[in-house]
């Protein structure tokens, strides 16, 4: 804890000798603050609200903290909303209303409700109490309540498969790669990698359609696989491998050599270790990219619901004419987990990685 | 193969790269055994000769016969060298034991072999208890050692070294002279040794192989190319301070020289050319009082105690060290008498200023 305070509250100059906090210290503060805002504000509405009722998503309640109106079974009126009645002379009851809304409506007190009295719309204030919605996770993971389509297993099973596959066949692929072009002397070896960075200029939705007739042909449209494959070579991861593994020198690979090491052995046994930094870098980027993904899933998986990932199970809480923002939020905040906790492992290799290089 | 086949022999080897030639036909026998340095300036092509015999470079045409077994088109691994490189060249995320036994293991050598041969090494290098640490913990000598017993492991019929002591500090460099001509008393492999240190060469080698310019200008024992230096290139380079040059003539068998002095000197063959005259510092003889064969003013002078080196000029700028086993007063502007003894005089010219043979 007390090197946590430490930590954040360290200032310009060495850390044994840190200068008071001036205005240098005040700059960086304050621009990492906002970066850290711009960050975090989304995502914490975005939990925040997944816990708010359904009804108060519905009227688009700003509130921090998950206020919903009570609600309560009336004789003879069924359930209806409780409002707080304050009287000109400053007594509070609990009522309902007994006829339509307006500026001067019928109430009736809960504990009598053949009372009914009229009351002007300023002296009646929602009575309310604060509830975390459990429902909104529990109605979709059990299937209950009328969300008996939401496979989410099936779908959760479907994200973390396609993510996993094609983050390991992108790390493989794009690492051989990136291999022969940082270390194999062939002509036209700049030509390639440049040809391969050159792709990142084309928007994937001008390649859709083309893409589409591929996967088409190659009968993996429906598949979970006509999603991972065409996922797999990444122009990005490439280049980025490609760029890390320059700095790895050549005398290490010749030493490798002498010790009568194949060259698939000098992959996998030097090369991609030594490459583990650009690798976790790869690896979070895919798995954001692959988790996340939605408009090519959905075009290659519409046809079958059962092979839907998360993202695409996601659009089934947006209907025509009603959105069920409390699931559609609730599973949004679900589905940040995983990628979160992958994130916060790989992070680790990324600061190690850098630390084990022995070369000077 | 045979017990009298050579341990390597190189026939008429080239290497170009590009339009440049690097290597212009070298021709060189090396026998089981025996410790050869190849030692050059910088550029000299010492290194790209070495990396040529390890199998890392390929030969523009010639023949490299290791045991009397040509062995151009045979692999590096498959050659039975091992190297040990400048920068160690050591697998950073692997343990000292790991870097050790990972040639073996490529070899699909049994583990009980691996182990005995991994600790033998470790025990003759004095590294035994370092064998669980990464490369990054050791120090320069430490990860020198590691190095050389990756090379001694696969009990190799050749070592080569490419200036394996030129990251080390003075002090730990005379110390692993030391060790390495040690070890090679020990194990009484061939070992081929590359530096741009005369001192090295001198100190370690059996035989000197000088190269200049892709071309090998002499092989020799040590103290062979000392005293009789093939050309004034040799005659340069082997010795420290360096030999001094005196340019002048031969006129049948007296010696003029342009800053005056005139000698009759002892050569086999006389003859009329301009030649130059190569002189020890340390055969020159001083006279304080102004006697001597020829005066010179000395420029600036180094006390050691047991050696005081004194530099001086010749009135028409031509410089002259001199190298006296003992201490003398002495200030700088001084004019000293030197004295020369025609028994121990170089004389070099003709084509390639070759030596020129003298009756000693």
């Amino acid at each position: 804890m007390s090197r946590a305070i430490t930590f954040l509250t360290r200032t310009r100059g060495s850390f044994d000798r840190a200068e008071r906090f001036g205005i240098s210290d005040f700059l960086a503060y304050a621009y990492l603050i906002f970066g850290v805002l711009i960050i975090l504000v989304p995502v914490l509405w975005t939990v925040m609200s997944s816990i708010k009722p359904q009804r108060a998503l519905d009227n688009f309640d700003t509130r921090v903290l998950p206020y919903a109106q009570v609600q309560q079974e009336v004789p003879g009126r069924g359930l209806r909303d409780v409002f707080i009645h304050t009287a000109p002379d400053g007594t509070e009851t609990e009522v309902v209303r007994a006829g339509p809304a307006r500026a001067v409506s019928d109430v009736a007190p809960l504990d009598d409700p053949a009372a009914v009295f009229q009351a002007p719309r300023e002296e009646l204030r929602p009575a309310e109490d604060m509830r975390v919605a459990v429902e909104n996770y529990l109605d979709p993971i059990l299937q209950r309540n009328g969300q008996e389509n939401f496979a989410f297993w099936r779908y959760l099973w479907n994200s973390v498969f396609v993510t996993v596959a094609a983050t390991v066949i992108t790390l493989v692929i794009n690492a051989m790669a990136a291999f022969a072009l940082a270390k194999y002397q062939f002509r036209g070896r700049l030509t390639f990698t440049l040809l391969i960075v050159a792709t990142l200029l084309i928007p994937s939705s001008i390649i859709l359609v083309s893409l589409f007739f591929v996967v088409w042909t190659f009968g993996m449209f429906g598949s979970l696989w006509g999603v991972i494959i065409p996922a797999a070579a990444t122009p990005t991861g490439v280049f980025l491998l490609r760029q890390y593994m320059l700095t790895i020198p050549d005398e290490l690979l010749e030493a490798a050599r002498m010790d009568a090491a194949s060259e698939w052995r000098i992959f996998w046994r030097i090369v991609m270790p030594l490459s583990l930094p650009a690798l976790s870098v790869l690896a979070i980027l895919s798995v954001i990219w692959r988790w996340n993904d939605f408009l090519w899933p959905l075009i290659v998986l519409i046809s079958d619901p059962r092979q839907h990932t998360l993202q695409i199970g996601l659009t089934q809480f947006s209907g025509e004419f009603d959105t069920n923002l409390h699931y559609v939020l609730a599973m949004t905040v679900v589905s940040l987990i995983p990628i979160t906790l992958v994130f916060v492992w790989l992070q680790r290799f990324i600061t190690t990685g850098i630390a084990t290089t022995g070369l000077k | 193969m045979t017990e009298t086949a050579p341990a390597l022999e190189l026939r008429q080897i080239r290497k170009s790269f590009g339009a440049v030639d690097v290597i212009h036909g070298v021709d060189l026998s090396i026998r089981e055994g025996e410790f050869v340095v190849f030692v050059g300036p910088s550029g000299c092509g010492k290194s790209t000769l070495l990396r040529l015999i390890a199998g890392l470079d390929d030969p523009t045409s010639g023949d490299i016969v290791i045991k009397g077994k040509r062995v151009n088109a045979i692999p590096a691994a498959e050659r039975g060298l091992s190297m040990v490189f400048q920068s160690y060249a050591l697998y950073p995320h692997m343990s000292v034991r790991q870097n050790l036994s990972f040639g073996l293991e490529n070899l699909r050598m049994e583990r009980a072999e691996i182990d005995r041969r991994v600790d033998a090494a470790a025990k003759l290098l004095q590294i035994d208890h370092l064998m669980a640490r990464r490369p990054g913990q050791l120090s320069g000598g430490q990860r020198q050692r590691v190095a050389i017993g990756r090379a001694i492991v696969r009990e190799p019929v050749v070592f080569l070294f490419d200036e394996p002591l030129s990251n080390l500090d003075a002090e730990l460099r005379l110390q692993m002279r030391v060790e390495i001509s040690q070890l090679h008393d020990q194990l009484g492999n061939t070992m081929i040794y590359v530096t741009h240190d005369q001192v090295e060469a001198m100190t370690m080698a059996d035989r000197i192989v000088v190269l200049r310019g892709g071309r090998i200008e002499q092989v020799g024992a040590p103290l062979d190319l000392y005293n009789h230096p093939a050309n004034r290139f040799v005659a340069g380079f082997i010795g420290a301070p360096q030999m001094n040059f005196l340019k002048g003539a031969l006129d049948g068998r007296t010696l003029r020289l342009d800053s005056g002095m005139v000698r009759d000197v002892p050569v086999a063959q006389a003859g009329s050319l301009p030649v130059t005259l190569g002189v020890r510092p340390e055969a020159i003889g001083v006279s304080l009082d102004g006697h001597g064969d020829v005066q010179v003013v000395v420029k600036n002078f180094e006390q050691l105690g047991s050696v005081t080196y004194i530099y001086t000029a010749f009135p028409n700028g031509e410089t002259l060290t001199v190298q006296l086993p003992r201490q003398i007063p002495l200030t700088r502007g001084q004019t000293i008498g030197v004295t020369f003894d025609a028994a121990s005089f170089h004389l070099f010219g003709g084509e390639g200023d070759r030596a020129l043979p003298m009756n000693r």
